[in-house]
Order: structure tokens, then C-alpha cells, then sequence
């Protein structure tokens, strides 16, 4: 059995470029993750903030030895989105493709299939695996044995599953920030940097229930697929993907290759994310076609 | 205005959940009725709706004896290992001589395109394609001839967007709104196991629940509080991007206003930014409700395509607004 990898997937949050440099000065000193994804997927306006910061990250995470992947917006709506997407799908090197737009400019160039492209079964796979798919990030509330029938259906694509954090549940046209602090889209002033996990929402009964991270709305929950790698494999999947949170990524990555590794069961890399600095509640229920917020033992 | 400069009427295309509910919308003027079958197969799957195939058969040829048109929504996502629905479904409608189909998944696009080559393919609004990129990418693929717009994008944004593709759109202009990308969203499942994408439902009957006790009625889904009411008002359908939440110790609609899309003052923009087609939504909805709005939408559709001003156009539509409770969503760009 080979060794099932982790990847480190795009920061979702406004972070600022001192927060990211830091940040991914670790994972590369630091962290067993074999692949990192880089780039803005969430909001277009942040980018200029960070466009400059991406080279020289690029250039430290490969100097340590990780593949590193340029992920592309999820919702590209401006001419300026728009003009971002298609020159980075005209990108010789392997990019993560959000929105299906993006294939038009990818040309047969080899691509990740995101988390946030509608594909669902083994036919949509094989419709992007012909268009040079080779890995693919299925959308979170697809079950894992419904992961393994698409997996074992097409070969040739790698399939990472999402494996730690908030889930990306949705995007939307509008800014959810900007909405709560009264604000319009065009004139946000970045209100979505003062929550590196996001915005809490809850109830009205304060039961927690969202996270609100500008367009996107996440879960409040935190997904921990804390699966055995045998499982794993059997499902066809070739790596774990993290996504980056404000807590110890380091830590998580440590706990994620124990357990891949066999050192720590499931149970017990679980009970040490539990101990960890959560945004919310551990939930897995995804993983089995439960409702994604339900915490199940598996 | 000389007639021969007048644009082409705007296409009416009106929801039929039932077939009664589709001989009331061609009975009021619809040029197309959409429907689906009852199955997992289309994005309204709810109880008591849509229909078999020979309700499907039977309303073609009710439809087309009088001129209107028939679009199938098979628009909801294939299981995997499982297609058969699916591509039973598209065979039905292409073999019951549906006048389009109107599909989201890449493989029912891909299979529709290969096996029925002759049937016209709208791309729906389930697979949220918003830019020119992404249309010219179905188009191109799957010979996709008109895309049903997410309803995401500003009069003025459609306006550029149909200067740039080659495809004829479609927009919502009446009905139920999501606030988020349609397509894009899980929520639903994330609270109750099911969702639009994968079982064609979102905040599906049977994970509501009201409650009432204080002097106030507790709408509920999957239960968790999605909005409160005091006892006696009007209480809403606890769809989840609808509801009333916290944040920053902050209450409100977080995500969008209870309210329902009425672009009936903006008929005459939307026709001139090249819109092709106008959707109602509502295939939930009984045939009073479709017989009303099909009525006075087709009134105001008339008006128009005879020059007349969008004074005239907003007072047919006037009674539909009575009683507030609409908003023109993202085509005014305000929304956002």
C-alpha cells in the first residue's frame, strides 16, 4: 500500500501577507505535508494584498522539498476575477481549478479539480480527467463510499480528500461580512481580516451553526476525518487535505501523518485534535451521509 | 418604434410542478412550461410534485396543441455508480419530444450530448455558470445552447456578459430566491443530510419543526433555530439562508431578507441587455398562484414587445407586489 499523502490546502481566510509569510515559513521548516496549495480562492479584492507574496512563498515551500499548487477562485464575477482565472489557468504548472470557467483557458494543461466544482460521480470525473484532471478534491458532502465508487470507476486521478477544518459549504454574489457590519461589497474595507477563522454565527438560541468568511460561508464545526488509513486506501484516496486554520497547522499535520502512519489510531489522533485550539465543535458526519455536522464515531 | 427594429418578445418560461399546474400556465399565456419528473432526477423533489412519463407525454400534448413549449429539468446531480435515473430520465424527455432539457451535471450534460444529440441543452442555474468562461466551456462541450443564469449577476453585468458568448440566457424574474450561487451551496445537507446537488431538495418537510411556547412560535430545521416569531404573526418556511442568526452579538438575516425576486420594473433593461428568456420560479406552487403570475407577467411581456413604456409594464405587474415582501435581488448590484 503506498504511503497515503497530506496536502495543505488554500488559506480560506484574509490573512494578512505578514501572517502568511509567517505562516508558511513553518509549514516548510515544519510540517509533514508533501503539497501546499497557494493563492486567493475566496475573494478576488484580496488579492492585490497578496499577489507579491506568492512568488517567494512558491520559492521557500519547494526549496523544502513540497509540490506546490496554484489554486484558482471558486466564484470569479469581476472583469478583474476574471482576468486572475484565466491567467492562471494559462499556467504551464499543475493549478487548482474552483470554477468550471476555468477549463476553457486550461487548455488539456494538467489540473487539480477543487473542492468547489460540481462533480459528483464517475461520469463528471471522467469528463474533467479527459480534460486533464489528475487530482481531484471531491465536494465535502460526498460520502466517502460514494468517493470510492468514483475512485475505483476512473483511474488515472488521484483523489484528496478533505480531511481537517471549517467545511466550504457555500459561495455566494454577496459579502456576508460587509452585510453584518452594514457595509456594501465595493466599499467592505476588509472587514473580513478581523476573523482569521472566520465569523462566528449561531442561532438564536446561541446553538453555533456557521462561519461567515466574505462570500464564502463555512461550517462552524471543524471536520476532522480521523479515518484508518487502511479505510483510506480503500476508498481510493491518495492524500489527506488540510485547510488552513489559525490553531497549530503544524500540529494537525504531525497528528494527520501519526495516524497515517499507523503510530496513533484514529480515536487518538481525535481526542489530540479535541485538546487543540478549535474554531468549533469536531464533525465528521460527511464522511458517512450523515448530516455534515453530526459528530459520529466511525 | 418601426416594428421591424422592435427585439423579439422575451420568452415566458413558467413552472409547472403538476400537470394541472402546467395546462393553468399554458391556459394563462406561458410560451414554455418547465417540469421535471418525480424522482431524485430534478432539483424540485419534493412530495405530491412533478411527473411520471405519461403525465409527462400527456402535458407535451397538451402544450403543444397550444403553441407552448416543454423543458425538462433533469438537474440535480447523478449518484455515483448509479446513472440509470438519470439517463432513464433523459431518454424519457428526449423521447417524449421535450422541446429542451435543462441540466447541470456534467455527465448528463455528456451523456444527453452523446446520446441525443438532436434535443436541445440548457445548461440550468444548478451548475451557476456566470461567465462568459464558464458558458463558453458548456457551450463548447456539450453544444449547450442557452444557460439559465445564477442569479448573481447585475443587469449591466448580463448586458456585457451577452456581448460576449453566443448562447442565448435565460433569467429568473419571479419567485424564490437563493442568496447563495445556486449549486454551490451545501448548507441544507450540512444541517440535515440532504441537499439540492445530491437529492434535489434544500431545507428539506421533513427536518422542520415549529414550536411555540412564550408567546412565540420557533421555526426549526434539522434543530437548529432558524427564526422566531410572536405568536399570531405570519411565520416564514425555515429555509436556511433565510433565517434570523447572531453575529457579533448582532441579530438579523445574515444571509438574506425573507424575501422573494420581483424584476418586473426591470423587464425592459433586461430585454435590452439581450436576455432571451424570462423564469418564473415556482414549480411548488399551486395553479392559482402559476395562473396569476403566468397571466400578468405574459400582459406586461406583450407591452413591452409592443413599445410600450415601463410604466404600463410595472402596473400589470403591480398587483404581484402587494404587500411588499420582494426585492430585485443582484440586478441591481446594490444587493451585494
Amino acid at each position: 500500500m503506498a504511503k497515503i499523502e497530506l496536502a495543505l490546502g488554500p488559506c480560506f481566510f484574509n490573512w494578512s501577507p505578514e501572517r502568511l509569510e509567517a505562516f508558511y515559513d513553518r509549514i516548510a521548516d515544519e510540517a509533514p505535508v508533501d503539497r501546499v496549495y497557494l493563492g486567493e480562492v475566496v475573494c478576488g479584492k484580496r488579492q492585490p494584498f497578496t499577489e507579491r507574496l506568492w512568488p517567494k512563498v512558491r520559492e521557500r515551500l519547494e526549496r523544502a522539498g513540497k509540490t506546490v499548487v496554484c489554486s484558482l477562485l471558486a466564484l470569479p464575477t469581476t472583469p478583474r476575477d476574471r482576468r486572475l482565472t484565466r491567467e492562471g489557468a494559462g499556467l504551464d504548472d499543475i493549478v487548482e481549478v474552483n470554477d468550471m470557467g476555468a477549463l476553457t483557458d486550461r487548455a488539456g494543461r494538467a489540473f487539480v479539480g477543487g473542492p468547489f466544482l460540481n462533480v459528483y460521480n464517475e461520469g463528471a470525473l471522467r469528463v474533467l480527467h479527459a480534460r486533464g484532471c489528475t487530482t481531484w478534491c471531491p465536494p465535502v458532502e460526498l460520502p466517502l463510499s460514494d468517493v470510492a465508487t468514483i475512485a475505483q470507476a476512473v483511474s488515472g486521478v488521484e483523489v484528496e480528500l478533505f480531511a481537517f477544518g471549517r467545511l466550504p459549504l457555500a459561495v455566494s454574489a454577496r459579502c456576508y461580512h460587509a452585510r453584518a457590519y452594514g457595509r456594501a461589497k465595493d466599499d467592505c474595507r476588509f472587514i473580513c481580516n478581523t476573523h482569521g477563522d472566520g465569523m462566528d454565527i449561531s442561532t438564536l438560541d446561541d446553538q453555533d451553526f456557521f462561519a461567515v468568511n466574505g462570500i464564502q460561508t463555512l461550517s462552524h464545526a471543524v471536520h476532522v476525518a480521523a479515518v484508518a488509513p487502511s479505510a483510506l486506501a480503500a476508498a481510493g484516496v491518495r492524500r489527506l487535505r488540510l485547510s488552513p486554520h489559525t490553531l497549530d497547522m503544524v500540529a494537525v499535520a504531525h497528528g494527520f501523518r501519526a495516524m497515517l502512519d499507523g503510530a496513533v489510531s484514529p480515536a487518538e489522533l481525535a481526542r489530540s485534535v479535541d485538546a487543540m485550539d478549535l474554531p468549533g465543535e469536531r464533525c465528521n458526519g460527511y464522511l458517512v451521509g450523515e448530516r455534515g455536522v453530526a459528530q459520529i464515531a466511525l | 418604434m418601426d416594428a421591424s427594429l422592435r427585439p423579439d418578445p422575451l420568452e415566458l418560461v413558467c413552472p409547472a410542478g403538476t400537470p394541472a399546474a402546467l395546462r393553468a400556465a399554458v391556459d394563462a399565456g406561458a410560451h414554455s412550461v418547465y417540469c421535471g419528473f418525480r424522482d431524485e432526477t430534478n432539483a424540485r423533489n419534493f412530495p405530491g410534485l412533478n411527473f411520471s412519463a405519461t403525465e409527462l407525454e400527456a402535458g407535451i400534448a397538451y402544450a403543444h396543441e397550444r403553441g407552448t413549449k416543454v423543458l425538462v429539468a433533469i438537474n440535480t446531480f447523478a449518484r455515483p455508480g448509479a446513472f440509470k435515473p438519470w439517463a432513464r430520465a433523459v431518454d424519457t424527455a428526449a423521447g417524449a419530444g421535450a422541446d429542451a432539457l435543462i441540466l447541470a451535471d456534467l455527465a448528463v450534460l455528456d451523456y444527453a450530448a452523446q446520446r441525443h444529440p438532436g434535443a436541445r441543452r440548457h445548461l440550468s442555474v444548478q451548475a451557476a455558470a456566470g461567465t462568459p468562461e464558464a458558458i463558453r466551456f458548456y457551450a463548447d462541450t456539450f453544444g449547450v445552447k442557452r444557460v439559465v443564469l445564477p442569479r448573481v449577476l447585475s443587469v449591466e453585468e448580463i448586458a456585457r456578459l451577452n456581448q460576449e458568448i453566443e448562447v442565448e440566457t435565460e433569467v429568473f424574474v419571479f419567485g424564490g430566491l437563493c442568496v447563495m450561487a445556486e449549486g454551490r451551496c451545501q448548507l441544507s445537507s450540512y444541517a440535515t443530510g440532504q441537499s439540492p446537488n445530491r437529492i434535489g431538495v434544500c431545507s428539506p418537510p421533513a427536518h422542520v419543526s415549529y414550536e411555540e411556547a412564550d408567546g412565540c412560535l420557533t421555526a426549526r430545521l434539522g434543530g437548529f433555530t432558524i427564526d422566531r416569531y410572536e405568536a399570531g404573526a405570519p411565520a416564514g418556511y425555515p429555509t436556511l439562508c433565510k433565517g434570523s442568526f447572531r453575529a457579533n452579538e448582532k441579530e438579523g438575516h445574515l444571509f438574506g431578507d425573507p424575501l422573494s425576486l420581483n424584476a418586473g420594473t426591470l423587464l425592459a433593461g433586461l430585454q435590452a441587455a439581450g436576455v432571451t428568456a424570462l423564469k418564473i420560479e415556482g414549480r411548488q406552487r399551486g395553479k392559482a398562484y402559476t395562473t396569476q403570475v403566468v397571466r400578468a407577467f405574459r400582459s406586461a411581456v406583450e407591452a413591452l414587445a409592443a413599445g410600450e413604456t415601463t410604466d404600463a409594464v410595472r402596473r400589470l405587474l403591480g398587483p404581484l407586489s402587494e404587500g411588499g415582501g420582494d426585492t430585485t435581488g443582484a440586478y441591481q448590484k446594490t444587493w451585494r
